[in-house]
């Protein structure tokens, strides 16, 4: 395993908080009769002050975690990717009001158009990944910015691995599903 | 008395249809040679034209500068002529410019009429003693007094190497503005040495790699204007665009022209996987060049339209591959250490132009169209992107400095990799694209 896929998800680069627990957040629902049972049904959890409803944009970035990275040159996803993927596929599959950008994204060494193709690879391999986890194909688009967008713009390694990266971007279509 | 200066434009190699050119030079015409000797620039000498005026001074800088800029002539200081004629009809006295060394000699006269000005200008072979070709007059409007200096440049240079000229010509490239997290890009068009620039996009979408058609009139390029990166047309006199590509869910980018201006060739992807497609630039009709599961981009068309070089990965890395108009297997032809890809068909069909990049370097490199003779011309943190001038001999790309704060800059070098040279401009610019000489 390379270093910068150790437990530093994506999640946990946005929140130093949840760095400490790699575990999916608390927020996680178990219970296989939640969004089914006739007894008490599951209305979603309480949003703690400042991180908004979970039906946001916001709590998706934050809590579920919106990123995932790639190794250098390659498109398949990583544990740690289909670990953030299972759960952005819960959240899409509990919010169906949202639909979802998939951004692929390159680092800067490299052609450009073979970094917009790379790009659109990636954020394929995320869309299948999420359509397999039962992600409506018609709520998922996806592109590239190839080396257009960096996150981090420093030139070596540490940033080139927060750069190869899938950022899922939900939006709500307000007519819900 | 070495008349000839030898100038490599080759790539170093067996040159076969340049090496029984040296013989002749000593009978022939002035000539800077193309071999694989080297070395120095041929001294000329362009004393201030006649035309008691600041645009005949204006005139003169640029055909000098458009000259020295080439790397293959040095101009003999002012202070140094000891013989400038009274006016242009005067006899030549050629024994006081050799006495310096001149081996060219140009002179020229400007006269401004209103709105229009005129230019005639002769040039001297200074050891035969005669004129090299006929004298000749170009009439421009005022404004374009750089069209003129670059025509006489361009007369210049074709007949003292024999190769075609390149200096009246446009260059389209994107500016960058803003951090690097948020580059902010917009097209402009400029002069092929960086003057005169014109703004074809504001700065509101992203815009990509913009193509210029083989006339010079309108460019290819990518945008985002809709979410989603598409290819639009821009016309560049009327600064007006309209797209070309509607794929709904799918990219498509790497536009490029063919040389008679008539089919699109570029990269569609679709579900994650992105081959090249051929488009009739008048009805959309279009059809794929490659099927492979592999990335296919960066195409670019040979000069006589049959062939197009590209980029694709089929192999595990980044490849260059010529594959016919009819499609069909393509055939690889880049087999080096590294990654190759952005290749650029020359307008003379002998090479193609490529980025390389080899360990944690990135060159821009020519090779043969059969990937014989391979030749790195440039080495930095990131090169990228060469264009052609329309004669074949001079390549522009985009090197880019690392770091946060880095910046891309464009450059050009010859194919010798002998005179490279940062564009004179005062902002970033990436993706240039070179158009053709302008009538």
């Amino acid at each position: 395993m390379t270093p910068w896929m150790k437990p530093a998800s994506a999640a946990c680069l946005l929140i130093l908080a949840a760095c400490a627990q790699p575990a999916p957040p608390a927020q996680q629902v178990y219970d296989p009769y939640a969004n089914s049972g006739s007894g008490a049904l599951y209305q979603g959890d309480l949003a703690g002050g400042t991180l908004g409803a979970e039906a946001s944009a916001q709590y998706f970035g934050q809590q579920v975690g919106d990123t995932v990275l790639f190794p250098s040159g390659q498109t398949a996803l990583t544990p740690d990717a289909r670990a953030v993927l299972t759960r952005q596929a819960e959240w899409l599959n509990k919010h169906g009001n949202f639909s979802a950008v998939l951004q692929g994204h390159a680092e800067e060494t490299g052609t450009r158009e073979y970094n917009l193709a790379l790009g659109a690879r990636r954020a394929s391999a995320v869309q299948e990944y999420l359509i397999a986890q039962g992600v409506g194909s018609d709520r998922i688009r996806t592109l590239s910015f190839g080396k257009e967008r960096p996150a981090e713009t420093c030139s070596d390694e540490a940033c080139y691995a927060k750069n190869r990266r899938v950022v899922t971007v939900v939006s709500e279509t307000g007519a819900g599903s | 008395m070495l008349r000839t200066l030898t100038f490599a434009l080759a790539l170093g190699l067996t040159t076969a249809p340049f090496t029984a050119l040296p013989a002749l030079a000593q009978d022939g015409p002035l000539r800077i040679e193309i071999t694989d000797g080297v070395v120095e620039p041929m001294p000329i000498a362009i004393p201030a034209f006649f035309g008691d005026d600041e645009v005949a001074r204006k005139v003169r800088d640029v055909v000098a500068s458009d000259l020295t800029g080439t790397g293959l002539f040095r101009e003999i200081p002012a202070d140094a002529q000891i013989a400038r004629p009274d006016s242009f009809s005067d006899a030549i006295a050629y024994e006081d410019w050799r006495a310096i060394n001149a081996q060219a000699l140009v002179t020229a006269e400007v006269t401004q009429s209103g709105e229009d000005i005129s230019v005639k200008f002769r040039l001297f072979d200074v050891f035969a003693g005669q004129p090299q070709g006929d004298g000749m007059q170009f009439d421009a409007r005022a404004g374009d007094w750089r069209r003129a200096a670059h025509k006489i440049a361009d007369q210049i240079y074709s007949r003292l190497t024999g190769e075609a000229p390149y200096f009246d010509s446009r260059v389209a490239f994107v500016q960058e503005t803003g951090p690097k997290n948020a580059r902010i890009k917009r097209i402009g068009v400029m002069d092929y040495d960086g003057a005169n620039t014109l703004w074809m996009t504001d700065s509101s979408s992203l815009v990509l790699a913009p193509q210029f058609s083989p006339d010079g009139r309108s460019l290819l390029y990518v945008s985002y204007d809709s979410g989603f990166p598409q290819i639009r047309v821009m016309d560049v006199a009327s600064v007006s665009s309209r797209p070309l590509t509607q794929s709904g869910d799918s990219m498509a980018f790497a536009p490029r022209y063919s040389p008679d201006g008539r089919w699109v060739v570029y990269s569609l992807e679709n579900g994650g996987n992105t081959d090249i497609y051929l488009m009739d630039a008048a009805t959309g009709a279009q059809r794929a060049l490659t099927d492979a599961p592999s990335i296919e981009t960066s195409p670019s068309f040979s000069p006589d339209g049959k062939r197009i070089v590209f980029e694709s990965d089929r192999s595990g890395t980044p490849q260059l591959y010529i594959v016919g108009l009819e499609g069909g297997e393509p055939t690889r032809i880049s087999f080096g250490d590294g990654r190759y890809g952005s290749p650029a068909w020359s307008p003379k069909g002998d090479m193609i132009a490529y980025t390389h990049q080899v360990g944690e370097k990135f060159h821009i490199g020519v090779m043969r169209t059969d990937g014989s003779d391979e030749k790195n011309l440039t080495e930095s943190f990131l090169d990228e992107g060469p264009t052609w001038a329309p004669n074949g001999r001079v390549v522009m790309f985009t090197r880019v400095t690392p770091g946060g704060n880095g910046q891309p800059r464009l450059h050009s070098v010859d194919i010798t990799g002998r005179n490279m040279r940062p564009l004179d401009l005062d902002f970033a610019a990436s993706d240039p694209s070179w158009g053709p000489l302008m009538p």
